[in-house]
């Protein structure tokens, strides 16, 4: 009966509005960017069609390779550290009172209005030797003279899951607040510990909207150039913030372009094999 | 406004953007373009009014984007027979690569009356000697200061290497925006000459990637360093020195040193695109800006440095001193990151940043 209702209800050539704007706004730009990928880079300004491999050639080096390999390890370690953080978050924001969970939301949802400039200056103000945390931790005698801990590793990561925690708590909300309480309470009556019951059947009975949540995560915070170069040391510069220094500073679009080609064909792999992943395991 | 009235209008604005050599034809003011901003704001407020009253020109202020994007801005419109902007203030190296696609349009010696006023290495001319371009504002790159960290000043860029200043340094992330292989060069190597070579490139390089682990901050942004300086957070660096006379001039506890191997001294161009139809007031406002009075008035009201030699200016010590220095400078090897600026940026990615 609802699939009845839903096909009368939505007619068919609806659907080719998303279709059109997905090619306008995706596909076309994309094969724009694929055509420049290719395009011969000329020295003295901008580029010229044609159809060569030595942007791509140029990225094969132990050098990107190596940065690359800094881009999607810090992505991976946000994504893990937010939906660890915000998967327990939720379980606790669900079974709260309906006005709270409502306050707690728009908080989050607030956060998400933030630009990644303020939250990048701010948290290199946070964590500044001159006017930071170590000054309180120095008032308290937990260190011998204040400190700096920015630009450091910690503090990007720290930038990505301030971006990136909201996402995953908006993504983790609706199955987890739908998620039937009789099934926890069944296993509570069986006999299983809160945590048994928590690892044993909350988890696995929400695999696929965590896997969703750290996918969306690491691609979110795959594509972040500022707070790399405001809270990142040098060598924790991303593959974005590189593919930024040939587009807007070296005007090499088509190198800049291929490094971006590489950066989505990387993602895209990991977050196919996140979801097989996801899937899989969520059907055994 | 019913639905055919709006057709018409958009229809003759659209024939009215299609066709700018009716748009010219009205006596259409000079279009100059600057980096939007600072520069922008000083030039409106104290060299275009002026401008106009001393020639009947009226200006258009354009602001251009930093960095290369306006060249390429340029070049794209030129090749559609447009000018965004008749004359432009752009970088040395933007400027010698629209030189090598002769982007820029030749003008006329005897239209510049004070061409001489200017040194040679300000007078841009192709190869067959015709002059395309003037020197427009200079200003120095010096060695920076907290003056609450440092009491005394740096008097060499040798400090950049000291083991003491671990973690204390905030440096220009790229090779050619911070002129650090002509700093190291000339600190290190007696002179720029070096530079000239592959193998002279990458000695320089393994010396100046001694500092890495002095250095804190690689900044692309200058707000970000410039805080920084401020607050003592990273209390050495490269910066401007006319906006860090003007933060001590505030009360900021900074300070800019020249040191005695010099400071980089950098600079913007005046060009005309060849697309522009208005060759003769942009040859005009070019001459116009290379006069003596005109460029201690930008030393006076925007901090740059006179791109004429002191002696013609009435600049006083005090003043001559706030935006430059008696000192040689370092000039910027531009051609070399013409010529070779892949590959230089990437080993400067490699060795030194990375």
């Amino acid at each position: 009966m609802s699939a009845t209702s839903v096909q009368t209800a939505t007619p068919r050539w609806l659907g080719l509005w998303p279709a059109a704007m997905l090619t306008l706004f995706f596909l076309v730009p994309f094969g724009i960017m694929l055509a420049v990928s290719v395009a011969h880079r000329d020295v003295s300004g901008f580029y010229e069609w044609s159809f060569e491999w030595d942007s791509y050639a140029r990225f094969l080096s132990a050098f990107f390779g190596k940065v690359m390999a800094v881009s999607i390890s810090v992505s991976l370690t946000a994504a893990a550290i937010c939906v660890a953080l915000a998967f327990p978050f939720t379980v606790f924001l669900s079974n709260m009172g309906h006005r709270a969970q409502t306050r707690i939301l728009v908080v989050l949802l607030s956060a998400l209005a933030l630009s990644e400039v303020i939250i990048g200056f701010s948290l290199s103000t946070l964590l500044s030797q001159t006017a930071g945390i170590g000054n309180l931790f120095h008032w308290l005698g937990l260190i011998d003279e204040p400190r700096a801990y920015t630009p450091s590793l910690f503090a990007l990561i720290t930038g990505l899951c301030y971006i990136g925690f909201p996402f995953a708590v908006l993504v983790l909300y609706p199955p987890v607040s739908r998620l039937d309480p009789e099934i926890v309470e069944a296993a509570r009556v069986m006999g299983a510990s809160g945590p048994r019951a928590f690892f044993g059947v909350i988890v696995p009975n929400l695999r696929g909207a965590i896997v969703g949540a750290f996918i969306l995560v690491f691609v979110f915070t795959l594509g972040s150039y500022l707070l790399p170069q405001l809270l990142g040391r040098s060598e924790h510069w991303t593959l974005s913030v590189h593919i930024t220094d040939q587009a807007v500073y070296q005007s090499n679009l088509p190198f800049g372009a291929a490094m971006s080609v590489f950066l989505m064909l990387v993602a895209l792999a990991l977050v196919g094999l996140a979801s097989l992943a996801g899937r899989e395991r969520g059907a055994a | 406004m019913q639905r055919r009235q709006f057709l018409k209008a958009s229809a003759a604005t659209v024939a009215a953007l299609s066709a700018p050599s009716i748009l010219r034809a009205a006596n259409s003011p000079l279009k100059v373009g600057t980096y939007g901003g600072y520069f922008q704001e000083s030039f409106d407020q104290y060299i275009y009014p002026e401008f106009t009253a001393a020639t009947g020109i009226e200006i258009e202020s354009i602001a251009e984007p930093t960095g290369e994007a306006w060249l390429v801005q340029l070049a794209q419109a030129a090749r559609a027979g447009q000018a965004p902007a008749d004359v432009s203030m752009i970088a040395q190296l933007a400027r010698i690569k629209g030189e090598r696609s002769g982007l820029w349009a030749p003008l006329d010696e005897a239209a510049l009356s004070n061409l001489g006023n200017l040194p040679d290495h300000f007078v841009h001319r192709y190869e067959d000697g015709k002059v395309y371009g003037t020197g427009a504002v200079s200003w120095y790159i010096t060695l920076v200061t907290n003056t609450d960290v440092f009491a005394e000043a740096p008097t060499s860029w040798t400090a950049l290497w000291d083991a003491a200043n671990a973690d204390k340094l905030g440096l220009m992330s790229m090779a050619t925006n911070s002129f650090l292989l002509e700093i190291t060069a000339t600190t290190y190597f007696g002179g720029t000459d070096i530079l000239k070579t592959d193998e002279g490139v990458l000695q320089v390089m393994d010396k100046l990637a001694e500092v890495k682990s002095n250095v804190r901050l690689w900044y692309r942004d200058e707000g970000q360093f410039q805080q920084a300086l401020e607050t003592g957070e990273i209390p050495m660096g490269q910066y401007y020195h006319d906006v860090t006379g003007l933060a001590a001039s505030q009360g900021k506890p900074v300070r800019s040193s020249f040191p005695d191997e010099g400071a980089v001294l950098d600079s913007g161009s005046w060009v005309v695109s060849k697309a522009s139809k208005a060759l003769e007031p942009a040859q005009e406002f070019i001459n116009y800006m290379a006069q003596p009075a005109i460029q201690a008035k930008l030393s006076r009201f925007v901090g740059t440095a006179p791109t004429v030699s002191r002696e013609l200016t009435d600049l006083t010590d005090e003043e001559f001193a706030a935006v430059s220095s008696d000192k040689a400078p370092i000039l910027p090897l531009n051609e070399i990151y013409v010529d070779r600026g892949d590959w230089i940026n990437q080993m400067w990615s490699e060795k030194i940043t990375g």
